[in-house]
């Protein structure tokens, strides 16, 4: 019986930057459903914080309730990490960005935590485009309560059950494009050579960074007639582009095609690569990307990549004008400079 | 690259790295397993039937396994797996009854073993359960070879190899102690069908050098003194003794000097010291002794004053090696040195010997005496005349002498029986699922991450008083199950099904050791390079799918893998299992041969 990883790892495994192997990153052994999408979007993480050189202690997870938000604890077991009450991952995470914006903050969250009970607040979060990645682990479905449909499953959507959805499934992408998000991506729990880079790009990203990966429920809704299947994603995905992300410093050897590719630069130097680019659609355009995504789903398409992304973002630090120590740093000190200044300002309005 | 074919017994059976590494093949995670299991009966049994001899072999075999073991290339140290052997010796009850059982009916074929060593053992072992009637001639009075002879006894209690010599002579052997074969033209005119040669490598090689011939009262070959002291007509030795040669059998000279009147001993090698032929327990347990290993000295001449002894002078030199490996000993210029001596022993390897067998019989011989034999079957020029052991090929070990009587008894069934030696049966193999339930597997899945444990020895005081205390006291039952535990069970297969495989990436997110890559065909150089873990060594293999859905190939790196099913209890669809591959080698009395 093994409900522990052993602790036995590769000998040859190499060394990042910042002198940890990607064993580091690891958290302890998934208690999820065998084959859930929501460990290989845990494995995903790993690989990117491994591969962007992020020290595991200065990340913060945060989540909410479901099986997505059990998940921080099979990932990166170095890291600070917050538990919250169900759907307000997004108001912790704002508090705890407002306390400590040294920290880099990835919040994991599921379709009923985000597009039911905490949809109020998945709203706002995205507006005040908050310095957070926020990765939606979707899979139409209630998968701890025994599978039934969630607010993002589609309609006509066939539950395990054998039942038909009879509403209209909500698409946070299209509600993040609406509502002023930064960066809007969506990909696919089985398509780690999408995800990962995906991954690595909304950690470096700054601002409200969301990524709506598809990740099948393989106990409850991985049936026949579910459009959140393994053999239903994998028919019917479209990839927009072929992605990848350079962090700064790194030397640039993606070659992409004339015409059709596209680089963005991101606010610490970071690049982005999109190559073989849908017709018709530009990243950086927020009014093409909603287009590509009716179009889209007009022909029956799951869009997937990076679908946009806006280079001069402005995170919530930088909106609200906040000094640069982070404020939890702040003390009495700087808080209360004394009487006399006080009576300085009180001057001013005199 | 091609999709593994897990048909080919070959192909799991190199997965299971201690048991490919034995010459016998003896299944060593299944009677670990058993171990563990406090099975000690069935664990010897398995052992008996694979190597003959587990307790002698678990005290002295050179363990070949060991080095091959998985979990040294994880953490630091193999599995004990010889001394984990011993443990279902020592532990086992009465075993007699669960081995064949005469008197078999005769097939009427009869056969001649000369030398009474473990090939020889081996071959009657096999072949009197299958009705040969067997005489064995060996010119000690007791069975057992250089096991008896080479091997002192406190490494080997003498007991623990009578019984083991006893369960195969008490298969109805005929034998014939005291009596050396002098003739083998005179063999071959008695009315045997097959006759086997396991004579071993009897001739300790002399060093030629001046005064040898002056001192020869107080110079002695090894094994020889060995044998000497086995039985008992040598019992002291002088006070300073040096012992020539680095190997393990000067090993057992110097210890065997400490104990029977030898205080200031010490092992001289011409070499450096690391290039000792000795197994490293084996000097590790000298310097215990407090025996000095002095190297990079090689003798230049046994000084006698008054046509007495009075030791040895050396010289020094230092190896240099060419870009071959290649070592080349070159003098330093220091000046000799001296060390006193009233014995030395020389210790420098031993050589085959046959002049007993005549020239002119039509059994070819090749460089340095050596039959010519071949190297599958046994058999010599002389079709109804087979060679094992250390007489067929030169000095090796038991277990290499075992595995090679399992092939010539093979090879002498299918000889007596008119048939093509070269056409020879399969291994017997099994692969079996463990699955029981969803966490819940027939075997111990769970990685243990214990330290290899130390074996318990004899006070040294005592053990040097006498030289039958045996020095190792054995793994008591307690620590023997936390050795086994340490086991990574190899012999329980990942047996991955492309059909049923979804690619949810579960097994390659789960696997604790990076095994597991899900990518796109390639060849085996572009693969290795792709794989989630450098897969550097090349002497693993690559176990490879069919193409998936996607596309893609699953590639699992045999290398470092844990075999704690992981895989298999994260995958949804039970496209991985966890199955014991159990490989039996052919042997002639596992009844895949019938007599007509």
């Amino acid at each position: 019986m093994s409900f522990h990883k052993p602790t036995f790892a590769h000998p040859e495994l190499p060394i990042n930057k910042v002198g940890y192997r990607k064993k580091d990153y690891e958290g302890v052994i998934s208690t999820l459903c065998a084959g859930c999408g929501h460990d290989s979007i845990s494995a995903s993480i790993v690989q990117a914080c491994y591969e962007i050189d992020l020290e595991p202690h200065k990340l913060a997870k945060m989540s909410g309730i479901g099986c997505s938000s059990k998940t921080p604890a099979y990932f990166l077991s170095n890291s600070h990490g917050f538990n919250s009450v169900h759907g307000r991952m997004p108001s912790v995470t704002t508090g705890a960005n407002l306390a400590n914006k040294d920290l880099t903050y990835l919040g994991v969250s599921g379709d009923g935590d985000s597009a039911s009970i905490g949809m109020g607040q998945f709203v706002h979060v995205a507006r005040r485009n908050l310095n957070m990645t926020y990765i939606l682990m979707n899979n139409g479905c209630y998968g701890l309560t025994k599978g039934q449909d969630s607010a993002t499953a589609d309609l006509g959507s066939i539950s395990k059950s054998g039942s038909e959805n009879p509403f209209q499934g909500i698409d946070l992408v299209g509600l993040a494009l609406e509502l002023g998000a930064s960066f809007v991506a969506r990909s696919f729990s089985g398509d780690k050579s999408q995800l990962v880079p995906l991954i690595k790009a909304a950690l470096a990203h700054p601002g409200f960074a969301f990524i709506d990966v598809i990740s099948p429920c393989v106990t409850f809704n991985n049936n026949k007639g579910s459009t959140k299947s393994y053999d239903y994603v994998r028919q019917h995905i479209e990839a927009t582009s072929e992605f990848d992300f350079v962090p700064k410093e790194q030397p640039i050897k993606v070659e992409y095609s004339e015409g059709t590719g596209k680089s963005v630069t991101l606010f610490d130097g970071s690049t982005i690569y999109l190559d073989k680019l849908s017709n018709n659609w530009d990243p950086t355009d927020r009014y093409s990307a909603i287009n590509r995504i009716q179009e889209g789903k007009k022909k029956g398409e799951i869009v997937t990549g990076l679908l946009y992304i806006n280079p001069e973002s402005q995170e919530l630090h930088k909106l609200l004008n906040t000094v640069d120590t982070p404020l939890n740093k702040l003390t009495e000190k700087d808080l209360y400079p004394g009487d006399g200044i006080l009576d300085r300002i009180n001057d001013t309005f005199r | 690259m091609k999709p593994t074919d897990i048909k080919d017994p070959e192909y799991f059976h190199k997965v299971v790295d201690c048991q490919y590494a034995c010459p016998a093949h003896t299944p060593v995670p299944e009677y670990i397993r058993l171990i563990a299991a406090e099975r000690y009966d069935d664990a010897y049994m398995i052992n008996w039937e694979s190597n003959v001899f587990p307790g002698v072999l678990g005290r002295t075999c050179d363990r070949p396994c060991e080095p091959a073991c998985r979990r040294g290339r994880v953490e630091e140290e193999p599995v004990a797996i010889c001394r984990l052997k011993r443990v279902a010796a020592d532990n086992k009850g009465d075993v007699k009854n669960r081995m064949p059982q005469g008197p078999f009916s005769s097939n009427g074929k009869k056969i001649a073993l000369i030398g009474g060593g473990p090939a020889s053992l081996t071959v009657a072992r096999d072949l009197a359960p299958l009705g040969y009637e067997i005489d064995l001639y060996d010119e000690w009075n007791k069975g057992g070879g250089m096991m008896r002879t080479q091997i002192p006894a406190f490494r080997l209690p003498e007991e623990v190899l009578d019984e083991e010599v006893n369960y195969v002579l008490d298969l109805g052997i005929h034998t014939h102690f005291n009596h050396y074969v002098e003739s083998m033209k005179n063999m071959l005119t008695k009315d045997y069908d097959a006759i086997f040669v396991g004579t071993g490598a009897p001739k300790g090689r002399d060093l030629k050098l001046p005064g040898r011939e002056s001192a020869d009262a107080h110079i002695h070959i090894g094994i020889e003194w060995l044998a000497g002291v086995a039985f008992e007509h040598i019992s002291k030795v002088g006070k300073k003794v040096i012992v020539l040669g680095g190997g393990n059998t000067a090993m057992d000279c110097c210890r065997t000097s400490r104990r029977i009147g030898g205080q200031d001993v010490r092992v001289v090698v011409r070499s450096p010291f690391k290039d000792m032929k000795a197994s490293p327990w084996e000097i590790e347990d000298a310097q215990r002794e407090d025996i000095p290993i002095l190297n990079n000295m090689p003798p230049k001449e046994f000084v006698v004053e008054n046509g007495k002894l009075k030791g040895v002078l050396f010289g020094h030199v230092r190896a240099e090696y060419d870009d071959n490996g290649k070592r080349k000993l070159i003098p330093t210029g220091e000046p000799d040195t001296f060390i006193e001596a009233d014995d030395v022993i020389i210790a420098i390897g031993q050589d085959n010997a046959f002049p007993w067998i005549e020239k002119d019989i039509g059994i070819d011989f090749g460089k340095w005496d050596i039959p010519v034999v071949d190297r599958d079957t046994f058999q010599s020029t002389l079709p109804k005349v087979f060679f094992g052991g250390d007489a067929a090929f030169g000095p090796e070990n038991v277990i290499t002498a075992v595995a090679h009587g399992h092939a010539a008894a093979v090879s002498i069934d299918l000889y007596c029986q008119n048939k093509n030696l070269k056409d020879r049966p399969d291994p017997m193999t099994n692969l079996i699922s463990q699955k029981m339930g969803i966490h819940e597997w027939m075997y111990d899945s769970g990685v243990v991450d214990d330290l290899r444990y130390a074996v318990p020895h004899e006070e040294k005081k005592l053990s040097l008083s006498d030289r039958k205390i045996e020095v190792e006291l054995g793994f008591d039952k307690a620590l023997g199950f936390k050795e086994a535990q340490r086991c990574l069970n190899c012999d329980v297969q990942t047996v991955f099904n492309t059909s049923r495989c979804i690619e949810c990436d579960a097994c390659m997110d789960v696997c604790p050791t990076s095994c597991i890559t899900f990518t796109n065909n390639g060849e085996e150089s572009d693969l290795r390079s792709r794989l989630m873990a450098p897969a550097n060594d090349t002497s693993q293999d690559l176990y490879i799918s069919d193409i998936l859905p996607t596309e893609r190939i699953m590639v699992k790196d045999e290398n470092v893998c844990l075999h704690c099913g992981l895989c298999a209890e994260r995958c949804p669809t039970a496209a991985w299992d966890m199955q014991q591959f159990f490989y039996n080698v052919t042997k002639a009395s596992s009844g895949c041969l019938v007599a007509e």
